[in-house]
């Protein structure tokens, strides 16, 4: 006998007590803090921060203990957070070449003014379980030395004088916001590149690998990364000046691809650009790969059919959050489109029966 | 951070204005997918925030308000759905079709009719009626703007020489006031005789950021051919609990040996058809 299915309130209540249990943990470990967790995970942080679109380290932290380290759901706690805060005006573009960098690597030139400085980097690491970390032990540390005063020119910009690369046109207007506007297509490059700003890292990973490998192959320099931060200022208008409300740490990468020129353009380099919240390379690089791939068209090139240069594909399923809600609704109940399909079948397969059966007599 | 800490039905007036405009917008081009600035919402993608946001731009203090999953009121996301406006917006909630004056719902239309003052939120997965046959929003767009619908009568057609019937059983295409083809959400095709009402019907599509609505009365009519009607269909059976024939059957299995029953999606209409002393077969053997 079919007993009804009720009580979804009492599941849901039952089913958030025991989340919060799991979330826990063992009671007998001690709880995680969340300043452990933002200068302990940083890079977690960072990446909640980026995609979340939401510069506050502390909340990010939060978020990540709440979602018990799923990434995906931090970011989209910080996101329905954001959505919720007003939009208070437009800051002045934030000079990166006067970061207080932390690291800045140049691919194509052995050195530059400003100088090659590693910083903190996994890169010349060897990938080695380091099991002193499991055992507790003193904080490291590192020697010091009196930071380099004044600006770091980019590497671009070099170029740039010889009339070596390609130059961006300059603009003062407000970009869009997409958190504000429905997305339009085409898209416009400032668009663009916000999308991608806070685009899932995977995505973008694989995306500019796939460029890497042929699919739009555009070969590309990393002409510079950097990491640091920048003064974000806002022009007040009682004031009349700009002030500066605070400070924020970014990557940024500058990508220098080859370009053979066309009829009307001698032969010169392009670029491809990536700028993201925190400490989130892998994303920068990747990002500036997907933007120079987009840009075929402006560039005159050709339309290969490649993934990364279909704007209409890339911007619209780049977002991890809209992309994990719409994959897992799939959970939700469809026992009603289903029956209807179970209806379907059944009277399609009964026509076919009946139509052999005929055709047999 | 509690319920307090956010304005009315969450979202700030300023994102509700937005919305009221898009909706406006919509409810002057029936059918016409209006493109707003849809916002992250505190539940995924995928999972109402269309539906969740146009009702927080219609909602009043005053209204009394009913949501549906599969029918259903008492589905889990149904339940999530009703609590987050009961706790955001301090509404009254009901189930009973007839007690609310806004009903959001995913899937279905209540078989109760609506009557006018009613405002029937759906929550949209794809509101783009010729996704499938064209990825591209961009040219979809075109599609539209140029009433280029060939390509829907094709595919009806395909299904017809394949299968010797239109092979869509829900968010079955219309087309409203003989201008745009309209998904109507996945409702099943036995619901579409049903969008021409006196109430106000909006659809919110979050993740791809649309809005489109029929106004009371506007002519809906679902796509077919002459030698090949539009037919509505369910299963062919009563419903095992109130013994209804005229609504809309969930199926259930009972056994592992091939035993199910039917019974009403819509809880709130068997509920009431049980109240009123109907009774269907399962009822009777228990009894």
């Amino acid at each position: 006998m079919y007993v009804a299915v009720k009580g979804g309130e009492r599941a849901i209540d039952a089913a958030h007590a025991w989340l919060g249990e799991e979330r826990r943990g063992d009671p007998a470990v001690p709880e995680l803090g969340v300043a452990q967790i933002r200068e302990q995970l940083s890079l977690a942080v960072n990446r909640v921060m980026a995609e979340g679109s939401l510069y506050d380290p502390d909340l990010a932290a939060l978020a990540i203990k709440q979602a018990r380290g799923d990434l995906i759901e931090a970011i989209f706690l910080i996101r329905a957070y954001r959505t919720t805060l007003p939009r208070l005006g437009v800051s002045r573009p934030v000079e990166t070449a006067a970061m207080a960098c932390d690291r800045r690597i140049s691919a194509t030139f052995k050195d530059a003014p400003g100088g090659q400085v590693l910083g903190p980097t996994f890169d010349y690491t060897h990938r080695l379980l380091d099991f002193r970390l499991a055992a507790d032990g003193a904080a490291p540390q590192a020697g010091t030395a009196p930071p380099r005063e004044g600006p770091t020119p980019h590497v671009a910009g070099f170029l740039n004088r010889e009339g070596l690369i390609q130059p961006e046109p300059r603009s003062d207007d407000p970009p869009p916001d997409l958190t504000r506007e429905p997305m339009e297509l085409p898209a416009c490059r400032a668009l663009r590149l916000q999308a991608l700003t806070r685009a899932d890292e995977g995505f973008l990973l694989g995306l500019a690998y796939s460029t890497q490998r042929g699919y739009a192959r555009n070969h590309a320099f990393v002409g510079e990364l950097r990491i640091g931060a920048v003064a974000v200022e806002m022009d007040i208008p009682e004031l009349g000046f700009a002030v500066e409300i605070g400070e924020i740490t970014l990557t940024e990468c500058e990508t220098v691809n080859q370009f053979t020129g066309s009829k009307t353009e001698p032969p010169q380099f392009t670029r491809g650009y990536g700028l993201v919240f925190g400490q989130s390379e892998r994303k920068a690089i990747a990002m500036a790969l997907v933007d120079r791939a987009l840009r075929w068209a402006e560039l005159g090139e050709e339309f290969v059919g490649a993934p990364a240069q279909d704007e209409e594909f890339v911007l619209m399923h780049a977002d991890n959050i809209q992309a994990t809600g719409f994959l897992e609704h799939i959970k939700l109940p469809h026992y009603v489109d289903f029956q209807s399909e179970l209806e379907l079948v059944r009277r399609l397969r009964r026509d076919v029966a009946a139509a052999a059966e005929e055709a047999a007599e | 951070m509690t319920a307090t800490d956010y304005n009315f039905a969450y979202l700030d007036e300023q994102t509700k204005r937005m919305i009221r405009r898009t909706i406006l917008k919509a409810l002057a081009i029936p059918g016409y997918q209006a493109p707003f600035a849809s916002r992250e919402m505190p539940m995924p993608y995928g999972w109402g925030t269309g539906g969740v946001q146009v009702t927080a731009a219609v909602l009043t203090p005053e209204d009394r308000l009913k949501v549906i999953d599969q029918g259903a009121d008492d589905t889990t996301n149904a339940v999530s759905i009703r609590r987050f406006f009961a706790r955001t917006a301090g509404v009254a909630t009901t189930e009973a079709t007839t007690e609310a004056t806004v009903i959001q719902t995913r899937h279905r239309i209540p078989e109760t009719p609506l009557t006018e003052g009613q405002i029937l939120v759906y929550q949209v997965p794809i509101p783009e009626p010729l996704r499938f046959l064209e990825p591209r929003e961009t040219e979809t767009r075109k599609m539209h703007s140029l009433e280029e619908y060939g390509l829907m009568h094709v595919k009806l057609y395909e299904d017809i020489a394949r299968h010797g019937a239109i092979a869509t059983a829900y968010a079955y295409p219309v087309k409203v006031e003989g201008r745009y083809v309209m998904d109507p959400s996945p409702i099943p095709k036995f619901d579409n005789p049903k969008l021409c009402s006196p109430a106000i019907q909006l659809f919110g599509a979050g993740r791809e950021q649309r809005i489109y609505a029929l106004p009371p009365h506007c002519s809906v009519v679902s796509l077919d051919f002459e030698d090949h009607p539009f037919e509505p269909s369910k299963a062919d059976a009563a419903c095992g609990l109130c013994g209804a024939t005229d609504s809309y059957l969930d199926e259930v299995i009972t056994d592992d040996e091939g035993g199910r029953m039917f019974l009403c999606s819509d809880t709130d209409y068997c509920a009431g058809r049980q109240a009123a002393g109907h009774r269907g077969a399962a009822q009777e053997d228990a009894a």
